[in-house]
């Protein structure tokens, strides 16, 4: 048994001129829930029907389970794909959906029965057997998919975009059940989406793509803190960007960092040399605002002063857009509600407002100017 | 009353005057006809009888009618089988081909089938076109007896209705939704699973939409059965149409044409039944 179930070996595909997948190498491990994340046309899918078998690699292999399967069909696979668009089999009961697999494994009777009812159980629909597609709901369909691929106990399930014709708050339980299921099955699942939300909150590790690359790997936490470029900074979440230029080197990875007369010194993951432009990344929450008259000002070279452009009352959170007054950039910021604060006349921010704009130093990523 | 309502109102009423008048009063006239009594010297007498009916349970006229069902199925079947390759390759075929693949289908249509018929006979003849041909590739030292058999009048139907059977099949398979193929394949279905027990189900309004278009006319096409079966080979549409010209025997012909009308009205009806039997099964 080899460690990673599936394995894609610099794998390209093209499509006559049109190269849609640069050399990919990707291992799936065993039993982990990988997502695809990218935007449409990155070439996540085509990574998916790689693996399926309904796309043959241009150059490159497919490795299941060790195995060579380049060269064979999705029939002799084991794998099972849910599909976007759920492809139930309109004339068929839900029961002879999800049958459809083991009967032509040969598999009869009353093991036959087990099996699909099992199945059905499994995504809470044992009561619906003798149902058509037609007469479920979309998030019904969904788990009939589900059903239907899982019961022949594949090696690898991929499941393709196969939340996203749901409502959002069906969107949201299945996420869950999905998460579940995977966790009491122990099947390994590789999950394709656009939604960085889903694939944050659903992975084990996440696969970030952009036009046919593959650009970080990593668990939801290191993709989401530690991007590794540009991309993977603004894709995966909402981020803030300044531009700067090393001033100083410490030796110690530390380095004075010129961010338009600010001069603040910040720790990096990377080395720069002096002069080097750099990109300065911080998320919006980790983003402090300042009210006139507020807390004690340090050191002034921190602060950025600025005015508030836009407030949006979220529920949870107060979001501020903020413009700069040095750069005229904007800054988005979120806010959370303080439970202990007893005045309760926080986050009330008016247009127009002027505010100073900080962060916790160390929670920024500083990435090579692109 | 609103100009839109008065078009609505002149288009429907101008179909159901040419209906009534150029459908429904002729065949209210055989049905009557079917029940009256041929005259010496006048076609129709009006004496009220079933005798017409009662002869068509003569054995001579039965056999005509198991015959002409024999033929028209025969014909059906071979069209479907090649009529549903063809289809399914247009179907398939690169978009940008297809209407160029379908305008094929439909060129004969440019052309009477009366005088593709008579093509047919060229082509079938002792001395014709086919048995020149295989003598010179001395495949055969005789020449075949082609024409003027079941089999010239089954070759000359199934080549006349043909595009009946591609064109409905066509708009089923390229309605079919490709992913629901790829999914059987996922699950392991190999290409003839796939075809049984996906694209056949999921096209069948095509098959049974193409068979009764081929079907439902191959059993009055009598111009075919006269050309190619010579007076060998007799069909519904070859009895009733000697019954009205040669016979002279209306209530005789009219009886066999409402017969076959009925007939016709019991299989769509049977079809009918079926389809919302299927459907039935949906609403449980």
């Amino acid at each position: 048994m080899s460690e990673h179930v599936i394995e894609l070996r610099s794998a390209t595909k093209a499509y006559g001129k049109q190269t849609v997948l640069h050399g990919v190498d990707l291992k799936v491990r065993r039993g982990e829930f990988l997502t695809l994340l990218g935007p449409s046309g990155c070439g996540k899918t085509t990574i998916l029907r790689l693996l399926a078998g309904f796309e043959s690699p241009t150059t490159g292999t497919v490795l299941l389970d060790g195995q060579d399967v380049t060269a064979l069909p999705p029939e002799d696979r084991g794998v099972n794909t849910v599909f976007q668009s759920y492809a139930l089999f309109p004339h068929m009961t839900v029961y002879d959906n999800v049958a459809f697999g083991p009967r032509i494994k040969g598999v009869g009777g009353s093991e036959l029965d087990t099996r699909v009812m099992e199945a059905l159980k499994t995504v809470k629909l044992d009561g619906f057997a003798q149902r058509k597609p037609a007469q479920l709901s979309g998030g019904q369909q969904q788990r009939v998919a589900i059903a239907r691929a899982l019961v022949n106990r594949p090696l690898v399930l991929l499941l393709d975009e196969s939340l996203s014709a749901l409502d959002y708050k069906l969107r949201k339980a299945m996420q869950i059940e999905l998460k579940q299921l995977q966790r009491q099955l122990g099947i390994t699942f590789v999950f394709v989406t656009h939604d960085q939300e889903e694939a944050l909150s659903m992975s084990d590790r996440v696969v970030v793509m952009n036009a046919g690359n593959i650009q970080q790997i990593g668990t939801p936490r290191e993709v989401y803190e530690q991007p590794e470029n540009l991309f993977v900074a603004k894709f995966v979440g909402e981020i803030n960007t300044l531009t700067g230029t090393v001033c100083a080197v410490h030796g110690d990875g530390s380095y004075d960092i010129d961010l338009f007369g600010h001069v603040i010194d910040l720790r990096a993951r990377r080395s720069f040399a002096v002069g080097a432009e750099v990109s300065v990344l911080i998320r919006p929450e980790d983003l402090r605002i300042w009210r006139e008259g507020e807390g004690t000002v340090e050191d002034l070279a921190d602060l950025f002063p600025g005015t508030v452009e836009e407030v949006i009352y979220k529920g949870t959170t107060v979001d501020l857009i903020v413009r700069l007054t040095e750069t005229r950039e904007l800054l988005s910021t979120t806010q959370f509600f303080n439970e202990d604060d007893a005045s309760g006349s926080l986050l009330d921010y008016r247009i127009g407002e002027p505010v100073h704009v900080d962060w916790v130093h160390g929670w920024e990523v500083i990435l090579p100017h692109e | 009353m609103s100009d839109h309502a008065l078009f609505k109102r002149v288009a429907i009423g101008t179909i159901a005057v040419w209906l009534l008048l150029f459908a429904f009063a002729p065949n209210l006239m055989v049905v009557i006809a079917s029940f009256l009594t041929r005259g010496e010297s006048e076609f129709l007498v009006w004496t009220p009888t079933t005798d017409a009916y009662a002869r068509m349970l003569d054995p001579l006229y039965l056999h005509v009618f198991w015959n002409s069902f024999y033929l028209s199925a025969m014909t059906t079947l071979l069209c479907l089988v090649i009529g549903y390759p063809f289809a399914y390759l247009i179907a398939r075929a690169n978009p940008a081909v297809r209407p160029y693949l379908l305008l094929l289908v439909i060129i004969p249509f440019w052309t009477s089938s009366l005088v593709r018929t008579y093509a047919m006979i060229v082509i079938l003849n002792t001395n014709g076109l086919l048995n020149t041909l295989l003598q010179s590739l001395g495949l055969i030292d005789e020449p075949l007896e082609l024409l003027y058999t079941d089999g010239a009048v089954i070759a000359g139907l199934v080549y006349t209705l043909l595009p009946f059977m591609v064109l409905p099949l066509y708009a089923a398979i390229e309605k079919l939704d490709w992913r629901l193929v790829e999914a059987a394949r996922d699950l392991g279905a190999r290409k003839v699973r796939t075809f049984a027990s996906v694209i056949i189900p999921l096209t069948s309004p095509g098959i049974v939409a193409g068979c009764m278009l081929v079907f439902l006319p191959g059993l009055g096409m009598f111009y075919v059965a006269d050309f190619l079966g010579g007076s060998k080979t007799t069909l519904i549409g070859n009895l009733i149409q000697r019954q009205f010209l040669s016979a002279r025997d209306w209530p005789f012909g009219s009886a066999a044409s409402v017969t076959l009308t009925i007939v016709m009205g019991l299989m769509i009806g049977l079809y009918l039944l079926a389809a919302k039997r299927a459907n039935a099964k949906v609403e449980v």
